[in-house]
């Protein structure tokens, strides 16, 4: 059963990636990235981060892609972009290869060290332990770094505010 | 067979590279936010998958922790992006160089 979770989810995590830089379109680009995020909230739940699956599904899928998705139709660039044309001839294959030396990097360090990971503790945790512990943690180690969570994000608003504001006066605009 | 935390490692491993190569293929500068996102999610599935591991929570604060950082990135990068497109509709960031020495 966790196996077939695992394995579902996976397609669809690894079948959006593959459609965020393979689609022409940015709308269908920003729907693979939803494939993408709820199959990532699939692997937090079989993982026992109820918490995580729940700010990813309503702060990724909900916000930051509602987000794309505005700033899509705000600016008109729903036209398809097109991919046969290459600055750089020698770009895309580059890439390419540099991706795939990165990706198998990774594997092969994590099989290597895999002794060192033991087995996962099958113990399982009742429904509200996840997000008791995520809080007692949040709260006492780390609540600087959560009060100035709300500094930095006081800072990007005023700052997308103030980015994006239209100038009155036509000499700053050019 | 129940998957362990080392196939959880490698398809974040997966993710974050077919992110890395979208990110230096694509030209559209919303497409490549969406792979810095995809990038971004491969490293929260890796947190995660060492906290289970681990029997750690501080994993899963460390991805909380992304989490906002990422949204108050993509609100900033968007800021941006809706400020250089508004003055040149269609731009690709091959089109910004302005700034180039």
């Amino acid at each position: 059963m966790e196996l077939l979770v695992f394995v579902l989810a996976s397609v669809m995590v690894l079948a959006g990636a593959v459609g965020v830089i393979a689609y022409r379109n940015p709308v269908h680009a920003a729907l693979g990235l939803v494939l993408t995020l709820f199959g990532v909230a699939v692997h937090f739940v079989s993982m026992e981060a109820h918490f995580l699956a729940a700010v990813q599904v309503i702060v990724y899928a909900g916000a930051i892609v509602v987000l794309f998705l505005f700033v899509i139709m705000l600016l008109g660039v729903d036209r398809a972009e097109d991919l046969d044309v290459e600055p750089f001839k020698i770009q895309r294959p580059l890439a390419v290869i540099v991706g795939a030396s990165v990706t198998g990097l990774v594997i092969a360090a994590v099989v290597r060290g895999r002794s060192t990971l033991g087995e996962m503790s099958d113990a399982a945790a009742p429904g509200d332990d996840n997000i008791r512990a995520l809080a007692r943690n949040l709260y006492s180690d780390h609540v600087l770094a959560f009060e100035l969570t709300s500094v930095l994000l006081i800072v990007a608003v005023v700052g997308t505010v103030v980015l994006t504001r239209r100038s009155r006066r036509p000499e700053v605009s050019q | 067979m129940t998957p362990t935390t080392t196939w959880y490692l490698v398809l974040a491993a997966v993710l974050f590279g077919i992110g890395a190569v979208g990110l230096m293929v694509r030209r559209n500068p919303l497409v490549m936010f969406m792979c810095i996102e995809l990038m971004l999610n491969a490293v929260n599935l890796s947190f995660v998958a060492f906290a289970r591991a681990f029997t750690d929570i501080d994993g899963q604060t460390a991805v909380f922790f992304v989490m906002v950082v990422a949204a108050a990135e993509v609100v900033v990068g968007l800021g941006i992006i809706v400020s250089i497109l508004r003055n040149r509709p269609g731009a690709t960031v091959d089109d910004l160089a302005e700034l180039r020495g």
